[in-house]
């Protein structure tokens, strides 16, 4: 039943209130905690400070961002194109394909660590392979390449699903107006279905992101020293006993992941409604 | 080409043998050979499934003809060419205009892919946006506009390039009754004042009629008539066609010795003998109380403004749609006694 004035807003408040007070105590207060957590150690405001001053924790922060933002570019290139190839072509073998391709999603990050090392680590099959073939034994998966490699596999089916979803809406006349204008192929591509495509390759893209940012799982089967951010927290914490300082970072990781997806949902939103 | 906005070389279309099959076996279309000449506006008529939007289709370059049809614009065989080295105009139902860009980036969009520099590209959309009388929505975004506003820009968008033919598939399908017929009567006036040769797809008589010069009928995959409006009206050359292009009554007859028994009565007759089907309009038969030949019962009557549709039950059991004035008025149940002129009957072989 709908009511007027004053009786709705406090029907809808109270509606709102459970949601609020989930919120509240799993979120917001735990955030603060860890906020008032990372100023209590001995160099109180200083050890935000130290994240972005002292080099090992720089460091740390810039190559996580940087192994997210490669495995984001990269898994969007190859995701985004199978998608639409697959959103657009039927052909036997199609679903099973597509089934081999989101695979992953039901893996956790320390089976795809595993499956790295079985492809790229000492005993592994490239290992082997380019031994037999150029005399010498590439390995490549107790680094930071193996934990790329794991990550764009990790994120393959999130994107490719989101693309695919996205590139069925699309409506074909468009493209077909385009070509009918003298539209290359590239440019009917470039002008009109990546534009179609940009809500869904942004939200793709900021959740391949966020979770690349906080690889752990992955990066802990690996190898102890490949210097992401999520690890150093845990060495932190496990082995330093430095609570504040793991504190610190982690609330940093949490607001730049919170910035890029906010960022994202932000470039997303405004091409959304230009496109509606 | 000439640089004058408002005319356009008169370039004609020929279809030779274009069938298509589609993979799988399904035949959407027998072979059909067409010529349209330059300036003309033939608008391909049928229910859906026809075969109407293949043969668009197959013209525009986005499908292919099976082996041995050809498609020619003028002398030039463009069979082989892709729909972007055709230089066509095209119209669909959907509008398909592009949302990440505004109505004037649109209507551009076809010179902007050709290379041409942005002052030339501004004052050539300007000059088109000005014929389609919508300089102030240059800015405006897509989801801005009115549905008819939008097929308008499509329409400019489609124009502003200067194709060799225009292709309208279902252009109006997706507007509401009001906003279609204003339309209509605007794309007639484009289509007169610009001489482009223009092929128009529709599942609508009216609007067929109004546009066209010719007509061709299309009815599962296969051409059943071509002409003109009047033609495909007066002398339709099945009873399909009698039945999609208007409304028709079919009534069974018996033709001997100059006279054919019909509706019960005997009218004077010169056309074929023995056993007959005879369609006729509901504008053609006539109410009249004096000289009428047989007498029905009314079991509709529904108004229509100018005129009043009567459905009628004769004594010989057959049903007759009737069109009478506006003013009269009836009620179900009402006896009318009909008259139908000989000359306005349509013999079919049974």
């Amino acid at each position: 039943m709908i009511q007027s004035g004053i009786g709705s807003r406090v029907l809808a408040l109270a509606l709102v209130a459970p949601a609020v007070a989930v919120f509240g105590a799993f979120f917001l207060l735990p955030l603060a905690r860890l906020f008032v957590v990372g100023l209590s150690g001995p160099e109180g405001w200083r050890t935000y400070a130290a994240v972005l001053v002292e080099p090992r924790y720089l460091e740390s922060l810039v190559s996580t961002m940087l192994l997210a933002a490669a495995v984001t570019a990269v898994t969007l290139a190859i995701a985004g194109t199978s998608g639409l190839f697959l959103a657009r072509n039927r052909f036997p073998g199609r679903a099973l394909l597509v089934a081999l391709l989101t695979f992953p999603l039901v893996f956790p990050g320390v089976v795809i660590g595993f499956m790295v090392i079985m492809l790229a680590g000492r005993q592994g099959l490239i290992g082997t392979l380019s031994e037999q073939v150029a005399g010498q034994r590439i390995v490549f998966a107790y680094s930071m390449a193996g934990l790329f490699l794991g990550y764009v596999y990790f994120s393959i089916p999130r994107v490719l699903l989101t693309v695919m979803a996205a590139a069925e809406k699309l409506d074909p006349q468009q493209a077909e107006a385009a070509r009918a204008l003298g539209a290359r192929p590239w440019q009917v591509l470039v002008h009109v279905v990546l534009p179609a495509l940009k809500p869904a390759l942004l939200s793709a893209g900021a959740i391949c992101f966020a979770t690349a940012m906080g690889a752990f799982g992955t990066a802990f089967t690996l190898a102890t020293r490949i210097d992401v951010l999520p690890m150093v927290i845990y060495t932190e914490f496990t082995l330093q006993a430095n609570i504040a300082m793991a504190a610190a970072l982690s609330f940093v990781l949490g607001i730049v992941t919170w910035l890029a997806l906010s960022l994202a949902r932000s470039l997303a939103g405004t091409s959304v409604a230009a496109a509606a | 080409m000439s640089r004058d906005p408002l005319r356009f070389e008169p370039v004609p279309v020929r279809l030779n043998a274009c069938a298509k099959t589609f993979p799988g076996g399904t035949r959407a279309l027998e072979p059909i050979d067409l010529e349209i000449a330059g300036g003309e506006t033939v608008v391909f008529l049928g229910p859906s499934g026809c075969g109407k939007t293949t043969t668009l289709r197959i013209i525009a370059g986005l499908e292919q003809p099976d082996p041995g049809g050809s498609v020619f614009f003028g002398s030039e065989d463009v069979t082989a060419l892709p729909i972007e080295r055709r230089n066509v105009g095209m119209v669909f139902q959907s509008y398909a205009l592009f949302p990440n860009m505004d109505v004037a980036q649109n209507v551009g969009y076809g010179l902007r892919v050709r290379g041409i520099d942005r002052r030339r590209r501004d004052a050539r959309v300007g000059e088109m946006l000005a014929m389609m009388q919508m300089e102030a929505l240059a800015r405006r975004r897509i989801d801005q506009l009115s549905g008819g506003q939008r097929q308008r820009v499509a329409l400019a968008r489609a124009l502003v390039v200067r194709p060799r033919i225009l292709l309208l598939d279902e252009p109006l399908t997706a507007l509401d009754a009001k906003l279609r017929d204003g339309l209509r009567l605007e794309i007639d006036r484009l289509l007169r004042q610009l001489g482009i040769t223009a092929i128009y797809v529709t599942h609508d008589q009216g609007e067929a009629m109004a546009l066209a010069d010719r007509i061709v009928v299309m009815s599962g995959g296969r051409v059943v008539q071509i002409g003109t409006p009047r033609d495909v009206y007066f002398r339709p050359a099945d009873p399909f066609v009698a039945d999609f292009v208007g409304t028709t009554n079919r009534l069974q007859a018996q033709a001997a010795d100059g006279r054919l028994h019909v509706l019960g009565a005997d009218v004077p007759w010169a056309g074929a003998t023995g056993p007959l089907a005879v369609l006729v309009r509901p504008e053609d038969v006539r109410l009249d109380a004096v000289t009428g030949q047989a007498e029905a019962k009314v079991t509709t009557a529904m108004f229509l403004g100018d005129r009043t549709r009567l459905v009628v039950e004769t004594g010989t059991g057959e049903t007759l749609s009737i069109d009478a004035p506006g003013r009269a008025s009836f009620a179900i149940g009402d006896t009318v006694r009909i008259a139908i002129d000989p000359d306005r009957l349509l013999a079919m072989p049974l």
